[in-house]
């Protein structure tokens, strides 16, 4: 069924009869060419890339409860390309360049708004780590630039430009950057997904794996043993939890990120703003929402909820860079399990198992990735061969010393 | 959060700053024939499960102590605090 | 008998409009008594909307109170606790409430099914930007922000208590007040200004007293009792770990009345008693969204707490007996299978029609559907509430609650006021408190027959705020967004300002009609803090403004800010950038001034927040080989060495100097930016690697005041501070010698002869406390010969010039052989870094190296941040050969220069590339040097 205004029109007249389901759910069947392990944002794009540009068939996502309902679900709906490191910055551009045509690759509606993106700086050094930043950009093809301080005030007269510990000196824009509704991207995958014949199957729990002379066989499911050709892991912060069933530690820690949405508020913030003084980021929903988030809590977590301390460093951050949302109020929060890896950079690549392989170490830059993680994910999966703009995220970058620490904290997950 | 700092008594979790695997105390020989594998697995191979996880944190706003914290992720609930120092003397 | 006092009478507007009502009102109930009856527009289709409910659960009645600045959106008419003066409007209308041009939409409703938006407005591609999605962001939202700075003050604080008692219901105030008459410290909190709960709202007699004096009579022990702190207008808005509680506490609405308008408190209870009883919810049928149309148990509240009737033909539409207790001319039960079909009414219900025909006039309709424990807390730790069959309700799961929580009455499922203190005096005798034997009571069982919702073609609300139908909930399964999760996010169910507080459960009773399943199968959605929503402002506290973060001050900070200092942030520091003279034009001016001053003659700089770590012990000297890449343990008394620390990856992590006082005493410095970092990593290694060593750490960054004495006479200055036992001549105190003095007559004080200038160069160092009067003493006995205060400019101007690394090489990516340190590496021993500085891609050949540059053609201007190509090389990430990282206009050179690195940066020197600066449209032909550009064989700091 293609969606289209006409369709809406019609569908009005008759009482909305016509809709059916976006996906099937379908009863997993004994055996598939490719298991895609996680029913998220990655995962659903995965499945749908194999599908679609690759053209494989009998593909089958898992999910352990149901789709979308992780990171997904639960991010500040950010999509940039402005990394410093080429190794990432070309990935996050072809995401970004899948981004602005993906409504129609998809026919759903997920609200892709390049309402821009600006980066503040507050100092001489951060200006020249932000040109620094900038001219790599631009290097990969993506855009930048570099505004002063009355650059921001002309798209931002209302930030706390007279009174502030830090004063805004400008910032780093990227016009391109923006927001997508996350939620829709889920659903978008998922719809043209199983249109092209791909099965989701929904509280489909992984138990274990059928591994038999260091090839992978299959998985051990809540519904049965499923035999695959090869099965792809992308589950975020359950990495380590499922790569141990295969028996490997990974070079990632789980963290929880906190995410927060005030009330509805007429609009107020155009695009997208990150503080550089303090750890706070922010975006205004369609529906009046304003979306914010800061720093991870810092510590080891699955509980997928933060605690007090976080809250009050962003709300800190928030009414110092805008002083007026200190009368919005804070209407929810909650928490994301993310894969924070040794590096800060993520990893899509094959493991030591033959037929196992992996797309995970996102940290908080899961989300702005989806696109182009599923697109590099299903060309390994369906070529063996990484794509172009992914080949630098393998497990053994570490061995060999060639880390992509974008923020050069080290192995230290939670300061990346 | 609360750590229950073994010389001070609870202590609100915002005074510590957090590193992460309690197995970082244990570095390994640099003069070992295999250094070079065993340095990268203390390195970034980190215990990561969901469920009890021992940790280190530093009382960076107190004593100065540095901590194996044996809390759950799950739950985030602590069973256990100890003094890095006196486990990594107990090791030697 | 009402609890507003009549004889004090408050004026208030809304809209514009003048009206009256009485302290004690709420603005809501002022509102009601005054008949207004339509006070806002729902979200999406601008229906108009009266107020539903009387308390935080309130969906349709959000204002905006205050004007200007102070102005603040999306307030609960219900939770306003009235004030003379108040001034309220309605929100999300145009151009007036009545007449909404918006209300447009609800014509247009049948095209507005949930989700409509993510299949269509696709075309063209460029129009979402432009066209639909400005549309769409105009006509969402709510309130507005004033889009001034927010000028109320909030506060932070802390409590501590035995037990926390959370709503101050006939549960709440029983188990208050018998804990406290125990001597438990004890907290009692309720989100209302006027504690006593459902008692004010039904008035039941209580001890043969009305319900309204037994509140009065327990209030005034609770205010006698030292060890009871009672927390009226206090929201406990979420539960954290470890018995950590967060409040929020209104002190006043009004502008100008107390300073502090919230506090947010923690509370660390060890115990706490969740008594925030219940919320009664909606029942699903057309058009049930009127004016007019309203919870029940509010229209009591109204009539028993305000005394204001909510009409004068009510009728009831209930499944339950507590509804039946509501004044009412007509009672419909679906206990009897009578059910309400539609209501008539445009700007206020007039008529409901029942589903037997039967039309009714009515000018309030009083719906029960029955009621919904208020376990939101119970759930902040992810647990899970459970279905009760016999109540119709999600009860808290006693087995899974946050550590050292009790639910109890109403809260807990126990819907009857006998019922809840019987359950405050079983949790307390469980505590092996003392608990007095519950008043008496008529009691009454809780009767409820679940009904949920009238099916009919016309729309039936279950979200008002969100503008949710029973029809988008259905129209969401039949896409096959069957789990509870999609249909929240799909239909926005439950995402309003209420979040869902009426809505969520009969939401999910309509998704198991529609899936057949019954509501325990079909799911729960469980609640996140906050309970209700919280202020940004009360978040952030006073770390907002100048106060965002501290500001650390160095001890010569009063002199340089009269001398004129421009100063500059450097993490919490402010430091003097430069110091400007009279006549100079621009900063330029300043900074080659103060540079050309120090190299002819002398300057003073205050380098006091560079890290300082004091390292003592017997094993010191072994220590700090093992965290050094370079040997220590050699080190002379008296004297000072450089020295470069990895971290354990093997990337460069910090540098410095490190002093050696005597054989168990050495003096470390470190970057300004690292010194907390660098501390806690040799603790680390301290205490969980080596806790064998005889050694101990001390941060002494504010212990000492430092400053650098640069410059040719930099000797001859200090010779007429130093007392004269010492002999710091070039013969006696050589390059990177250190030794402890006195100096002015007596003042206790460290000298090293250090150089990040190039030029002969020491730093002193005395206990902070003399750090003022030491720079005006060196700028005083310094007048002969012109000395200077410089700042931190025209440092990083020296030492580009000298081509010393800094925070913008040692950037946490380069290693000690992009920074052309390697040579520091010991061979001989093991160090932190070591191994791992040993892998492929560290060591490898054609890495970046520190190089110096200069512009290719004479007038270029180098500019940091830039990449370097190969002279007409393609712009592409496989061609960058390196970046900038430092630049300065060098005024002994006359030339802007800069150091940067550059793969095989060393066998390039001579070579020109391109600087690719694009983001400042500067591209530039860089001749590639040795970055020693002055002095580089160093003659001048030995001098």
């Amino acid at each position: 069924m293609r969606y289209s205004g006409l369709k809406i029109l019609k569908e009005a007249f008759s009482g909305h009869k016509g809709w059916a389901p976006v996906w099937r759910n379908p009863e997993p069947k004994s055996n598939y060419d490719f298991i895609i392990i996680g029913g998220g944002g990655h995962g659903l794009a995965t499945a749908y890339y194999l599908a679609s540009t690759f053209k494989k068939a009998q593909i089958a996502v898992l999910e352990k409860g149901w789709i979308g309902g992780g990171n997904v679900g639960r991010n500040t709906t950010i999509i940039r390309s402005n990394y410093l490191m080429h190794e990432n910055e070309g990935f996050y551009e072809f995401a970004l360049q899948l981004w602005e045509k993906q409504e129609r690759d998809l026919n759903y509606n997920t609200m892709v708004s390049q309402r821009g993106i600006i980066n503040l700086y507050h100092t001489d050094a951060q200006r020249d780590a932000f040109a620094r930043r900038g001219n790599s950009m631009i290097l990969n093809g993506a855009d930048a630039v570099l505004l002063d301080a009355e650059g921001v005030k002309s798209k931002y007269p209302f930030l706390n430009f007279d009174n502030a510990r830090f004063p805004i000196r400008g910032g780093l824009w990227q016009p391109r950057g923006g927001t997508v509704r996350h939620d829709a991207v889920a659903w978008g995958y998922a719809r043209a997904a199983d249109l092209r014949g791909v099965d989701i199957i929904q509280n489909c729990e992984v138990t274990g794996f059928d591994i038999k002379n260091g090839k992978c066989l299959g998985v051990q499911t809540t519904k049965g043993s499923i035999k695959a050709k090869k099965v792809g892991v992308s589950v975020a912060g359950s990495s380590s939890r499922v790569m141990a069933m295969a028996g490997m530690r990974l070079p990632i820690e789980t963290h929880v990120l906190q995410a927060f949405v005030s009330e509805g508020l007429k609009p107020v913030i155009p695009g997208v703003l990150t503080y550089g003084a303090g750890h706070f980021y922010v975006s205004q929903s369609d529906k009046g929402g304003l979306v914010f988030g800061g720093d991870i809590d810092g510590y080891n977590s699955y509980a997928q909820r933060g605690n007090l301390p976080v809250v009050e460093d962003v709300a800190e951050g928030g009414v110092s860079l805008m002083p007026m949302i200190g009368k919005a109020r804070l209407l929810r929060m909650w928490g994301g399990l993310i894969d924070m890896s040794m590096d800060g950079s993520p990893i899509i690549d094959k493991t030591q198992i033959d037929g196992l392989y992996f797309n995970g170490g996102w940290c908080y830059g899961g989300f702005k990735a989806t696109p182009a993680a599923g697109y590099c994910f299903a060309q390994l999966l369906a070529t063996d061969r990484p794509h172009e703009t992914a080949k630098h995220f393998r497990f053994d970058r570490f061995e060999r010393g060639r880390m992509i620490d974008e923020k050069g904290q080290g192995a230290q997950p939670n300061l990346h | 959060m609360k750590i229950n700092h073994p010389l001070l008594g609870p202590r609100d979790a915002s005074e510590f700053v957090y590193l992460g695997d309690a197995n970082l105390i244990n570095r390994p020989n640099a003069k070992s024939e295999t250094a070079a594998q065993e340095f990268y697995d203390y390195q970034y191979l980190r215990t990561n499960n969901p469920g009890e996880h021992k940790e280190l944190w530093f009382h960076e706003q107190g004593d100065r102590s540095w901590l194996v914290v044996t809390r759950n992720t799950l739950t985030h609930e602590i069973k256990n605090v100890e003094l890095a120092r006196n486990i990594a003397r107990a090791r030697s | 008998m009402s609890l507003v006092d009549q004889s004090r009478v408050l004026n208030f507007t809304f809209d514009g409009k003048n009206y009256q009502g009485f302290h004690g009102d709420t603005l809501a109930s002022a509102l009601l008594r005054n008949k207004v009856s339509l006070v806002g527009r729902s979200f999406k289709y601008h229906r108009p909307r009266g107020i539903m409910g009387a308390g935080s659960e309130e969906p349709n009645g959000l204002v905006e109170i205050h004007k200007g600045k102070v102005c603040e959106p999306n307030r609960r008419a219900t939770t306003v606790k009235l004030f003379d003066g108040l001034e309220a409007k309605s929100q999300n209308r145009f151009p007036s409430l009545k007449y909404d041009l918006l209300s447009v939409n609800d014509l247009f409703s049948p095209f507005f099914a949930a989700g409509f938006y993510y299949k269509t407005f696709m075309w063209p591609r460029s129009f979402w930007e432009k066209v639909y999605e400005p549309a769409i962001r105009r006509a969402a939202g709510l309130g507005r922000l004033s889009h001034a700075a927010d000028p109320d003050q909030y506060d932070k604080g802390f409590l501590f208590c035995d037990l926390l008692v959370i709503g101050a219901g006939p549960a709440g105030l029983w188990a208050a007040l018998n804990a406290g008459r125990a001597g438990k410290q004890v907290i009692l909190a309720d989100e209302d200004f006027h504690m006593g709960g459902r008692i004010l709202s039904d008035n039941p007699e209580i001890a043969a007293l009305s319900g309204h004096e037994w509140v009065a009579q327990i209030l005034a022990e609770l205010s006698a009792l030292a060890n009871v702190r009672l927390m009226p207008r206090t929201t406990i808005y979420g539960v954290f770990d470890h018995g950590i509680y967060g409040a929020l506490e209104t002190k006043t609405d009004e502008i100008g009345g107390a300073n502090t308008r919230q506090v947010l408190w923690k509370i660390n209870a060890e115990r706490s008693i969740l008594a925030a009883g219940a919320t009664e919810r909606p029942i699903a049928f057309a058009n049930n969204d009127r004016p007019g149309v309203m919870l029940a148990s509010a229209v009591r509240t109204y009539a028993n707490r305000f005394g204001v009737t909510c009409g004068s033909n009510i009728a009831v539409f209930t499944n339950n007996n507590s509804g039946l207790e509501t004044n009412a001319a007509h009672i419909i039960d679906t206990r009897q299978a009578h059910y309400v079909s539609d209501t008539m009414g445009r700007h206020r219900i007039k008529a409901l029609r029942l589903v037997s025909g039967e039309k009714i006039r009515t000018d309030c309709l009083a719906v029960s559907g029955g009621w919904n424990p208020n376990l939101h807390l119970t759930c902040h730790k992810r647990g899970r509430p459970v279905w009760d069959d016999a109540l119709a309700c999600f009860k808290p799961d006693p087995k899974n609650l946050p550590e050292g929580m009790s639910v109890i009455g109403a809260a807990n499922g126990s819907f009857s006021t006998i019922g809840a203190f019987r359950d405050a005096q079983n949790v307390l005798m469980d505590d092996q408190i003392k608990c007095e034997k519950p008043p008496n009571v008529d009691h009454i069982d809780y009767e409820v027959s679940a009904f949920w919702h009238v099916k009919s073609k016309k729309r039936a609300w279950v979200d008002f705020q969100n503008d949710v139908t029973a029809k988008d909930i259905e129209l969401a399964h039949q896409e096959g967004f069957s789990s509870v999760e999609h249909v929240k996010r799909y239909t926005t169910l439950g995402m309003a300002t209420d979040q869902g507080r009426t809505s969520n459960v009969v939401g999910l009773a309509v998704l198991a009609e529609a899936t057949g399943q019954s509501i325990p199968q079909t799911g729960t959605t469980i609640f996140r803090p906050p309970y209700t929503p919280i202020p940004l402002g009360a978040l952030a506290g006073r770390h907002k403004g100048q106060d965002f973060k501290p500001v650390r001050q160095t001890p010569s900070h009063d002199f340089a800010q009269e001398q004129g200092a421009t100063f500059v942030e450097s993490g919490y520091w402010k430091r003097a950038q430069w110091i400007a003279r009279k006549g100079e034009k621009g900063w330029r001016d300043s900074v080659d001034r103060e540079v050309l001053m120090t190299r002819n003659s002398v300057g003073v700089c205050d380098v006091s927040t560079l890290g300082k770590i004091d390292v003592q012990g017997r094993d010191a000297g072994k220590f700090l080989n093992k965290v050094y890449v370079n040997t220590f343990s050699t080190l002379k008394v008296g004297r000072c060495r450089y020295g470069l620390m990895l971290r354990e990856d093997g990337m460069a992590m910090d540098d410095g100097t490190c002093a050696r006082f005597s054989d168990t005493h050495f003096v470390m410095t470190t970057t300004t930016a690292n010194a907390g970092r660098v501390f806690r990593h040799l603790e680390f290694c301290r205490q969980c690697l080596w806790p064998e060593m005889d050694v101990h750490l001390i941060s002494t960054t504010e212990q000492w005041a430092q400053y650098a004495v640069a410059g040719p006479n930099s000797r001859k200055l200090l010779e007429k501070i130093v007392d004269p036992a010492f002999d710091i001549s070039n013969e006696n105190f050589p390059y990177m010698g250190c030794q402890e003095l006195t100096i002015c007559g007596g003042v206790r004080a460290r000298l090293f002869r250090l150089s990040f200038s190039g030029e002969l160069a020491y730093e002193i160092a005395v206990p902070t406390r003399y750090g003022d009067s030491l720079i005006r003493t060196l700028m005083k006995a310094g007048e002969e010969f012109e000395v200077v205060l410089y700042g931190l400019e025209a440092l990083g101007v020296m030492r580009i010039e000298k081509g010393h690394p800094a925070g913008n090489e040692l950037n946490g990516q380069t290693t000690a052989a992009n920074l052309g340190l390697s040579g520091f590496v010991s061979k001989k021993k093991d160090c932190i870094g070591k191994v791992l500085s040993q892998r492929e891609g560290l060591a490898a050949q054609d890495g970046l190296a520190l190089v110096g540059f200069i512009p290719a053609h004479s007038g270029g201007k180098i500019t940091n941040g830039a990449h370097f190509v190969e002279k007409g090389a393609k712009a592409i990430p496989e061609n960058d050969l390196g970046y900038m990282t430092s630049v300065a206009w060098s005024p002994m050179l006359n030339s802007y220069i800069g150091i940067g690195f550059l793969k095989d940066g060393k066998n390039r020197l001579g070579q020109i590339i391109e600087a690719k600066d694009y983001v400042r449209n500067n591209h530039l032909e860089v001749e590639v040097v040795s970055p020693h550009f002055f002095d580089p064989e160093g003659g001048r700091l030995r001098g």
